[in-house]
């Protein structure tokens, strides 16, 4: 059984999930007993190909057609990679992306489709293991079919090192250019600002948990008191209550504090791929089962209109009326 | 013009849960409308406001318990519902994706929409595929995870932000008929006024079943079964303080002092 995976890249480089992706690929195909294909489509295809041709990788595919990435292109190439390379399975990568194209390659090939796998173990039955109900939760699915297609979470899997030798062939794909029925014009940077908290030495992080508008100030002066920098999750950006530059995770920005104390945060996937290299990660969070305490080094549970108060007066600060 | 926005009843799991068999025991769960598709409901509202003769029309599959959220969607504002239900569908263990895509595929036949607005992701399964698998059937243009959406009618496009990954935006144009998935923060959803509330009692909501759409259970075989689902088992080992907020904000205080990022 051949595995196919799928890299990506933007703006002239190649995403750290490329290589995870590899790793994925490779370990999946040792346990089918088969080949690991990648496939490389759109920008400088050679110099990408030549940087994912590591170790364990068997064969290369270019597609040498436009700059960055277009879903219609993808939706296009892929099935025809799909076909030349004889892969049974197919591996893409769950970011923003690959969610534009995954779920349209698969129901195009018509194959059942996994998305966000955090493990795989391949077999005559294929066992996937993702999350739900906000990670709360982890699910096993056995997929009963020769072919299928997953998406894999990215920083799942380590990078593939090691340079390998495989062959790296240009496919002449048919690209039907009627078909493509949407054009990217650009891109935009949004979230910077006076403030920068990829550069605070401790985080006082705000989530959801704290209900209202009116009550960012109970964080706010904590983080005075403390002397931190007042970051936050993605709902109380959604929601206006702070500013996007504020906001930590996946679509805002990395950070590394040495404390990061997130308060009334879940710990979904997206707020943790921002903060998760933070040195040390305390939580205040009434739920024991929430996903944020399997990456916190301290944790409080219990209410946080309780504990904020509390704390600001160890300090010698005052806890505004709510 | 009409949009169709789909619509899910999600599942939220309280604080202290069992699991019972293949999913979280019944009364653990409560039930609310998708975050990502009340902003979906909310664009396409907004459309209808800023255009004349735009009809928006949710389409859930889900169970009857769902008709509460399907009329929150109702009460505010869209002007029609169709659910998409039967004792086969109960029967189903899993739906996959696929399978939901084509149950929504049949109803956009029938409801030949100008948009498709869905959700970038059910905060429940999180396949975050739904709204793709949909546009691939129906054979239209699609974008996945647009915060930003500025329509033009008469020219036929949309011109769209595609939220990436570390604060970047792509800007994209649309042909329409498109599937946009919608991502949070895009709008601000509104409240269901109580005059809403009460004109959504009043609002068609059709169930159809799959016989109704032309499918058979055939729809629902999947290669995908669900075998197991556990609590993962925590691979942090945090420290939990105990005790007292004035005790556990006692410990954390020392800590902070301890560790040099805090002082007094
Ligand atoms: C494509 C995409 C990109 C995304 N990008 C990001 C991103 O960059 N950053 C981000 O953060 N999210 C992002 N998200 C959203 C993410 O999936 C979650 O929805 C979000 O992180 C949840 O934020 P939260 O933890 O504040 O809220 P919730 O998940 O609602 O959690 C609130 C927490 O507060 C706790 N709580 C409630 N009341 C109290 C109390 N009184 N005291 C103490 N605790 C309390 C609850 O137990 C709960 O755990 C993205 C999603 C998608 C699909
Ligand atoms: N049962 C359902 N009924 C209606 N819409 C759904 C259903 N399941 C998923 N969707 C739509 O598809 C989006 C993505 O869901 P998912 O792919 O399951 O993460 C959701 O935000 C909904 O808009």
């Amino acid at each position: 059984m051949t595995v196919l995976a799928i890299t990506e890249h933007r703006r002239g480089e190649l995403r750290d999930v490329s290589y995870e992706v590899i790793t994925a690929g490779r370990e999946l195909a040792d346990e089918l007993g088969g080949e690991l294909h990648l496939g490389v489509i759109s920008g400088d295809v050679d110099a990408f190909a030549d940087d994912v041709n590591r170790d364990g990788v068997d064969a290369i595919h270019t597609v040498d057609h436009g700059e960055e990435f277009n879903h219609d292109v993808y939706a296009q190439a892929i099935p025809q990679l799909y076909e030349t390379s004889g892969a049974d399975v197919l591996l893409m990568p769950n970011t923003v992306n690959g969610l534009d194209y995954a779920p349209a390659v698969a129901d195009d090939l018509d194959l059942p489709l996994l998305t966000d796998a955090i493990a795989l173990d391949g077999g005559d039955v294929t066992e996937v293991t993702r999350e739900q109900y906000g990670g709360k939760v982890e699910t096993t699915f056995d997929v009963d079919a020769e072919a299928y297609a997953l998406t894999v979470r990215p920083a799942e899997w380590p990078r593939a090192e090691g340079d390998g030798d495989a062959p790296v062939g240009a496919v002449d794909v048919d690209i039907d250019e009627d078909a493509i029925g949407s054009e990217v014009t650009g891109f935009e940077e949004v979230g910077s600002g006076d403030v920068d908290i990829t550069e605070a030495d401790v985080l006082v992080s705000v989530g959801r948990g704290i209900e209202d508008e009116e009550n960012i100030v109970l964080i706010e002066e904590l983080a005075d008191t403390l002397g931190a920098t007042l970051s936050s999750s993605r709902p109380i950006v959604d929601n206006g209550w702070l500013p996007k530059n504020r906001q930590v995770g996946q679509s805002g920005k990395v950070v590394t504090p040495d404390v990061y104390i997130a308060i009334g945060i879940s710990g979904a996937v997206q707020h943790v791929a921002g903060m998760k290299g933070a040195d040390t990660i305390v939580a205040i969070n009434t739920d024991p089962s929430a996903p944020i305490y399997d990456l916190a080094d301290y944790g409080i549970v219990d209410d946080l209109f309780d504990v904020v108060p509390e704390l600001i007066e160890e300090f010698g600060g005052e806890a505004p009326n709510l | 013009m009409k949009i169709l926005v789909t619509v899910k009843e999600v599942a939220e799991v309280e604080d202290e849960f069992q699991i019972s068999g293949l999913d979280v025991d019944e009364s653990y769960l409560e039930y609310d409308l998708n975050e990502w598709d009340d902003y979906a409901v909310e664009e396409a509202v907004q459309t209808s406001e800023e255009n004349d003769d735009v009809e928006v029309v949710t389409v859930t599959i889900g169970p009857e318990r769902a008709e509460e959220t399907v009329r929150m969607a109702l009460a505010k504002g869209a002007d029609r519902a169709v659910r998409v239900w039967d004792d086969a569908l109960e029967g189903a263990e899993y739906l996959s994706v696929e399978a939901k895509a084509e149950l929504l595929a049949a109803v956009a036949e029938e409801e030949e929409p100008d948009l498709v607005f869905s959700g970038v992701q059910a905060a429940d399964d999180s396949n975050g595929a739904t709204g793709v698998a949909l546009a691939n059937k129906l054979d239209m243009e699609w974008a996945a995870v647009v915060n930003t959406l500025d329509l033009d009618i008469e020219g036929e496009v949309a011109h769209v932000h595609r939220e990436l990954e570390g604060g970047i935006e792509e800007l994209t144009d649309v042909q329409t008929p498109a599937v946009l998935t919608i991502q949070s923060g895009i709008n601000e959803p509104r409240y269901a006024s109580l005059r809403g509330i009460r004109q959504a009692q009043q609002k068609p909501l059709d169930v159809h079943g799959l016989g109704d759409l032309g499918l058979d259970e055939s729809t629902l075989d999947a290669d995908i079964e669900r075998t197991s689902m556990y609590e993962p088992e925590s691979e942090g080992d945090a420290t939990l303080w105990e005790g007292s907020a004035e005790e556990t904000a006692g410990e954390l205080a020392d800590f902070l002092r301890e560790k040099g990022v805090v002082e007094g």
